[in-house]
C-alpha cells in the first residue's frame, strides 16, 4: 500500500463515519425524526457510539488474522468517532431531555444505574481521546500508551451494559452487541493466554 | 544515450492524465461509498412513515351542547390541551403483538384483518354473551373523549378517542354480586400477529381492573380515533382506555371480558413484577425503578412537562384509592 492509497483509505473512513451523523442532523433540521425526535436522536447517537466502539475493537484482530497491517490506520479515526457520537449522545440527553439542568442530570445519573454505567463509559473515553495524537503516543511511550488504551474495553463493556439495562423488555439487540463484544474480547483473551513465555531475567 | 522516452510511447498514459483519472476515480468511490453508507443508515434507522386510513364512524357525538361543555370539563371527558396529530398517534406506540419497535408497529399491523370479530363477555354475570362487533358497538353511540395518554416510558399524547363507557356494556350483562374484578384478554393469533411468534411477553396479553375502576365513567371502550375507526396499530377493532393509568393498562384488540372474584393476572406484572404493578396509576412521585416518572415528553412539544397525579384526573378518580398506599400498590 503506497502513500496515496493510504491517504485515500483514510479519507474513505473519515467521510463514511461522518455520514450517519450528518444525516441525523439533516433529518432533524427537516423534522424527519418521527414523533419523538429527542428520543430518536438519543437512541441513534448511542447506537452509533456502540457500533464505532465495536469497529474500533475489530481492527486489531482483523489485522492480525488477515495480515493487512495497513488497516491499523483506521483504529484512531474509528475510536475518535465512537467518542464523538457518545459525547453527542450525552449532550442531547443533557440539553434536550434534561433541559440543561446540571443538578437534574447529576441526580438522575446517581439514581439510575444505567445512566451511571453510561457516564462511566463516556468518561473513560476522555483520556483515550486526549492521548490519541502521535505526540502523546511518543510522550507516553508505546507500552504505557497501549496499557492506557485498554480502557477502550471498559468503555465498550460499559456501553453495552448501559444499553441492555435501559431496554424495557426486548433485549435481542443489546444481546447481539454483547455477543459481538464477547467475541472481540474473547479473541484478545485467547491471544493473551497463548502468549510466548517471557524469559527469566539474568539468563 | 539513445533511450526512447517512455512518455512518448503512445501505449503508456501520460502521468498527468493517469493521476487525474485516478483522482477522478477515487472521488467517485468516495462519493458512492458515502451514498451507500447513507442508504444503509436510513434503511436500518428510520422513523415510521406512511398514511393510515380507516372508515369514518357513523353517528359520532362530537360537540357537547353548551350546558354539557361545562359538565364535560368537570368529568374529564374533554381535556383542554392541544391534540396530538393523527400521524403521530398512529405511528408511535407500543403494540408488542406486532413489533417491539414503536415506530414499526404501523407497518407491521397494516394488513391486520378484523372481519368476523367477536367479543365474549362472560364469568360472574347474569347474561353472558358472545357479541359480534356490530352488536357490541350498537349498545351505545360513540362519543368523542379527549384524554391525556401517559405511557409508562414517560412520553405522552392527547388523543381524541371515540367510544362509550365500559360501564354501559357491563350494565348490559349485569355483573353478579360476587364479581369484584374485570379481566380482559387480547386476540391470540400468531398468524395475524407476528410479534406473538416470539416469547417477549406471555401471550395472549391480559389486563385487569377492579370492578369500581371498570365502572368509572372515564373508563372507555374505544372503537375509534379522530372520528374514524381504530387503525390496526392502535388496537382495532376494540380497545380499553383508562386515562388515569399508564398506557399498558389499555389492552388492545379485545376478544374476552370476564368478570371474576379475584384479582386477575396482568401481562406486564407477570413480566416484571417490581416494575409494573396491577394498579399502574400515573403517579409522578413513584418512579419506575429504572427511570423517573416526574416529567414526560409530550409528543409534538419540545421540552418536558411535569407529570400530573392520576394523569390530571385526580378530581375524578382520587376517591377510588383513599386509604390505599400508592407506593406499595404502584
Amino acid at each position: 500500500m503506497n502513500a496515496t492509497d493510504l491517504l485515500f483509505a483514510k479519507r474513505l473512513v473519515l467521510i463514511n463515519a461522518a455520514v450517519p451523523g450528518i444525516l441525523l442532523g439533516w433529518d432533524a433540521w427537516h423534522h424527519q425524526l418521527g414523533a419523538n425526535p429527542v428520543n430518536f436522536a438519543i437512541l441513534t447517537t448511542g447506537m452509533l457510539a456502540l457500533v464505532f466502539l465495536l469497529l474500533t475493537l475489530l481492527v486489531t484482530p482483523l489485522r492480525t488474522l488477515s495480515g493487512w497491517n495497513w488497516i491499523i490506520f483506521s483504529r484512531r479515526t474509528l475510536g475518535l468517532y465512537a467518542f464523538f457520537y457518545a459525547t453527542l449522545h450525552f449532550l442531547i440527553f443533557f440539553s434536550l431531555d434534561r433541559g440543561f439542568s446540571v443538578s437534574g442530570t447529576l441526580t438522575e445519573m446517581v439514581k439510575r444505574r444505567y445512566l451511571f454505567v453510561g457516564i462511566i463509559g463516556l468518561l473513560v473515553m476522555v483520556p483515550l481521546a486526549v492521548t490519541s495524537t502521535n505526540a502523546m503516543i511518543k510522550r507516553l511511550g508505546g507500552k504505557r500508551w497501549r496499557a492506557l488504551h485498554r480502557l477502550a474495553y471498559v468503555a465498550a463493556i460499559a456501553g453495552v451494559v448501559h444499553y441492555y439495562m435501559q431496554v424495557k423488555k426486548d433485549v435481542r439487540l443489546p444481546l447481539t452487541f454483547a455477543a459481538v463484544l464477547a467475541v472481540l474480547l474473547g479473541y484478545r483473551l485467547l491471544v493473551w493466554l497463548r502468549r510466548p513465555p517471557v524469559a527469566a531475567p539474568g539468563q | 544515450m539513445n533511450e526512447p522516452d517512455k512518455n512518448s510511447d503512445p501505449e503508456v498514459t501520460e502521468p498527468a492524465v493517469y493521476f487525474n483519472r485516478r483522482q477522478f476515480l477515487q472521488t467517485g468511490i468516495l462519493a458512492a461509498s458515502a451514498v451507500a453508507t447513507g442508504a444503509i443508515y436510513h434503511r436500518l434507522n428510520h422513523p415510521a412513515a406512511g398514511v393510515t386510513q380507516t372508515a369514518p364512524l357513523a353517528g359520532l357525538i362530537t360537540t357537547p351542547t353548551p350546558s354539557l361543555a361545562a359538565t364535560n370539563a368537570d368529568n374529564g371527558f374533554h381535556v383542554a390541551e392541544a391534540e396530538t396529530s393523527f400521524e403521530d398517534i398512529t405511528h408511535y406506540n407500543n403494540f408488542y403483538e406486532f413489533s417491539t419497535d414503536k415506530e414499526g408497529v404501523a407497518a407491521a399491523a397494516a394488513r391486520f384483518d378484523t372481519k368476523g370479530w367477536q367479543v365474549s363477555v362472560e364469568g360472574l354475570v347474569r347474561n353472558p354473551r358472545v357479541f359480534s362487533l356490530a352488536d357490541l358497538l350498537a349498545i351505545s353511540p360513540p362519543e368523542e373523549r379527549i384524554y391525556r395518554m401517559r405511557c409508562v416510558e414517560a412520553w405522552s399524547m392527547v388523543i381524541p378517542w371515540a367510544g362509550y363507557s365500559l360501564s354501559k356494556l357491563l350494565d348490559t350483562v349485569q355483573p353478579l354480586d360476587s364479581a369484584r374484578y374485570v379481566a380482559f384478554e387480547s386476540l391470540l393469533d400468531p398468524q395475524r400477529m407476528p410479534g406473538q411468534r416470539g416469547d417477549v411477553l406471555n401471550w395472549p396479553y391480559v389486563e385487569g381492573l377492579r370492578l369500581d375502576e371498570a365502572m368509572h365513567p372515564l373508563t372507555l371502550l374505544a372503537s375509534g380515533i379522530y372520528g374514524r375507526a381504530l387503525p390496526p396499530q392502535d388496537g382495532a377493532p376494540l380497545r380499553l382506555v383508562v386515562p388515569w393509568k399508564y398506557g399498558f393498562k389499555g389492552i388492545k384488540s379485545i376478544v374476552k371480558i370476564k368478570l371474576v372474584a379475584d384479582q386477575p393476572r396482568t401481562t406486564w406484572n407477570d413480566a416484571a413484577p417490581n416494575e409494573y404493578g396491577f394498579y399502574a396509576s400515573v403517579n409522578p412521585q413513584v418512579d419506575h425503578p429504572r427511570w423517573s416518572q416526574a416529567t414526560e415528553q409530550r409528543i409534538g412539544e419540545s421540552g418536558r412537562r411535569p407529570t400530573l397525579m392520576f394523569n390530571g384526573y385526580a378530581a375524578q378518580v382520587g376517591h377510588l384509592y383513599t386509604g390505599l398506599d400508592l407506593r406499595e400498590n404502584y
